[in-house]
């Protein structure tokens, strides 16, 4: 059986009068074959959608519980072979959260042909700028594969508008101004910023950065498409004696984001 | 495709990788550099800080006993040791704050490796009003206590950084993520030629008077140009900052001398042109240490102040075009120069500074006594007591 497109995915969604749910684990993370275990038991909780983090030296974006896991991933020599390989494992559409250097280094040709072959269907680039991405945007379109830039609430409108326009699948609103990791609320600026999103594209909109509980989940799931969790997941992770534990933590909190963004949208 | 017009660059060097959330400050930075460099009210401010604080335009000496060590060749030495606070960074420190103003907003933070440039942004903070943060490393704030104690005496908050290799690399890291989340009310002054633009382009700006000033003061004392400007190389603003008038006189070999820590050879340097390869980092492309994956590999140097594992994207695209040369010089090379300079002439300098000094020793040597270098003796070496004296075995 086929893998369901992005677009599917947020179709079905929103025929279901719901956001997507989409979870983030950085290959290599606890171990390679940890990863496709936290992988498989994010889908099991009911994640839609899959993030493969490729770990980074410099993530800085990121806060301290993923830069935890980076370190993690990277002792355990994980490079973009073995991010490859932990996208060819997984059963949903994956996208691949990378910086641009190892992306760059990899060779940009090569690295979008290497991930299309892997059944990737994009990449989410937290660091690369349009006015950057000139081979990017045209080996993507070769090789069929989302671009997701992410966008924040000092993204001013036309800006918005450029970068949306060079987004395919759906696009990354970041929640507020600062960098990955749970909150214990969620700031207006995101409600602001999709609304003046949807000015301006008509691609799906996924918020992330924050979100961490089904609470925060049902009140994005209000104004957005889709829901990324990241922090929450590698949390719990840190937090557990073995990677079984880990699973069943995973799956449970997945279960209750995935009840989360089902109580969010009224219609 | 459309494509982009593209902004900031050197060749296929520096422009923009870095969140979308930055973009704004970035452009606002950008405007308000470009609108204050036309303005002579701040120009005007500006060089009153030069001349009443900084003590600018700073002397030219001429080392004769050090020559003899150097082919005989005439060695002039721009002293931006003696400025305020002690290097050349305040150059930059003050027109940044300056634009803090100018932008309206009442934070700076920055990174600092040895602690010179920390320093140097605090002092500006405190002469202006600003309230202050500075990023160090760990494992620097370690190696270099007495600057730390300085930026608390002058009124700024240091934060020991300790993630990743607890260097200069991640206090970068760490002040970025300051500067996402605060980006609003915080300017980020960052301390060298590197970063995303406007910083490479901004930053070189505020430190050419040295060259603009030595430039000028060698045709008085030699009637010519130099055979050769000499500066060291971490970052590179030092180094920018005394080529950049000099490149269109295409006779002036300009040489940036790199920290080749153990050796290049060994994998244990700061060499990031002569040991490096293109990549991105810190916002910027240029030549970077890294692996295969692209990921950085830690920098070593016995100076901090060189011990960065990317450059300055405008030095990549000098060296790619053949305009200037850089080579390595060992930890060993530099503190022989270190000592040949305390001991012939009496003035210590920087362990960074040292390295283009060592720079000095072989040109001199291959240009021969009718030559001049002009080396940018960019700080002075108070800082480095302890390092150099547990170097050469002086007990403490």
């Amino acid at each position: 059986m086929s893998k369901e497109s992005l677009a599917q995915v947020f179709a079905r969604a929103k025929s279901e009068k719901r956001a997507v749910l989409i979870g983030y684990v950085p290959a290599g993370f606890p171990t390679l074959e940890g990863s496709k275990e936290l992988i498989r038991a994010l889908i099991a909780g009911g994640v839609d959608i899959v993030e493969v983090g490729f770990a980074y030296s410099d993530p800085v974006m990121d806060g301290a519980i993923i830069q935890e896991a980076a370190e993690v991933a990277l002792r355990n020599k994980t490079g973009a072979k073995e991010v490859l390989e932990v996208v060819s494992s997984v059963s949903v559409p994956s996208l691949v959260m990378s910086y641009w250097n190892p992306i760059e280094r990899y060779g940009v040709k090569e690295f979008t042909e290497a991930l299309a072959s892997a059944g990737g269907v994009g990449v989410i680039t937290p660091d690369l700028t349009i006015e950057e991405s000139g081979d990017w945007i045209d080996e993507t379109e070769r090789n069929d594969l989302h671009r997701v830039y992410v966008v924040a609430p000092s993204t001013d409108d036309s800006r918005l508008a450029k970068v949306a326009n060079k987004c395919s699948g759906f696009v990354y609103a970041a929640s507020l101004m600062g960098v990955t990791g749970a909150r214990n609320s969620l700031a207006d600026s995101a409600s602001e910023l999709v609304a003046r999103l949807r000015k301006v594209t008509d691609l799906p909109i996924a918020v992330g950065l924050g979100v961490s509980t089904a609470e925060q989940a049902a009140d994005v799931a209000k104004f957005a498409d889709g829901v990324i969790v990241g922090s929450a997941f590698i949390k719990l992770v840190l937090q557990a004696p073995n990677i079984t534990q880990s699973c069943k933590n995973v799956t449970l909190l997945a279960r209750e984001l995935s009840d989360g963004v089902r109580q969010g949208q009224v219609g | 495709m459309e494509r982009i017009e593209l902004v900031g660059h050197f060749g296929p060097y520096g422009g923009r990788f870095v969140p979308e959330a930055l973009i704004g400050a970035l452009d606002e930075l950008e405007a308000a550099h470009n609108s204050a460099s036309k303005d002579p009210e701040f120009q005007r401010e500006l060089n009153h800080l030069h001349k009443s604080y900084t003590g600018r335009p700073s002397i030219i000496t001429e080392a004769n006993r050090f020559a003899e060590h150097a082919g005989n060749a005439r060695i002039l030495l721009k002293r931006e040791d003696l400025n305020h606070t002690g290097s050349h960074k305040i150059n930059n420190v003050l027109g940044q704050a300056l634009l803090t103003k100018r932008m309206g907003k009442k934070r700076i933070i920055a990174e600092t490796g040895a602690g010179q440039h920390g320093v140097a942004s605090a002092t500006a903070a405190a002469l202006l009003g600003l309230e202050c943060v500075v990023y160090m490393g760990e494992e620097d704030t370690k190696r270099q206590s007495l600057n730390v104690a300085r930026m608390k005496l002058l009124g700024a908050t240091v934060i020991p950084v300790t993630t990743g290799s607890r260097t200069l690399k991640d206090a970068i890291n760490e002040a970025m993520r300051d500067w996402v989340t605060n980006v609003s009310t915080t300017h980020y002054l960052l301390g060298t030629v590197a970063g995303p633009h406007p910083f490479p382009t901004m930053v070189r700006d505020f430190h050419r008077i040295i060259g603009i000033e030595a430039r000028q003061q060698v045709l008085e004392m030699t009637g010519r140009l130099p055979d050769a400007v000499l500066a060291c190389v971490g970052g590179g603003s030092n180094a920018i900052g005394i080529f950049h008038p000099f490149i269109d006189d295409s006779g002036v070999r300009l040489i940036g001398l790199e920290a080749g820590g153990a050796g290049v050879e060994s994998g244990k340097h700061a060499a990031t042109i002569v040991g490096g390869t293109p990549g991105v980092l810190h916002g910027t492309r240029s030549y970077l240490l890294q692996d295969s994956d692209g990921q950085t590999i830690e920098s070593h140097s016995i100076s901090a102040g060189l011990d960065y594992p990317g450059v300055g994207p405008e030095h990549a695209y000098l060296h790619d075009i053949g305009r200037a040369e850089y080579r390595a010089i060992t930890d060993d090379q530099a503190m022989h120069a270190f000592s040949l300079l305390s001991q012939s002439e009496g003035i210590i300098p920087a362990i960074e500074t040292a390295h283009a000094l060592a720079g000095a020793l072989q040109v001199g040597n291959e240009l021969g006594s009718g030559a001049i270098l002009l080396i940018n003796l960019s700080g002075r070496g108070d800082k480095d007591v302890q390092t150099a004296a547990q170097y050469f075995g002086i007990p403490l």
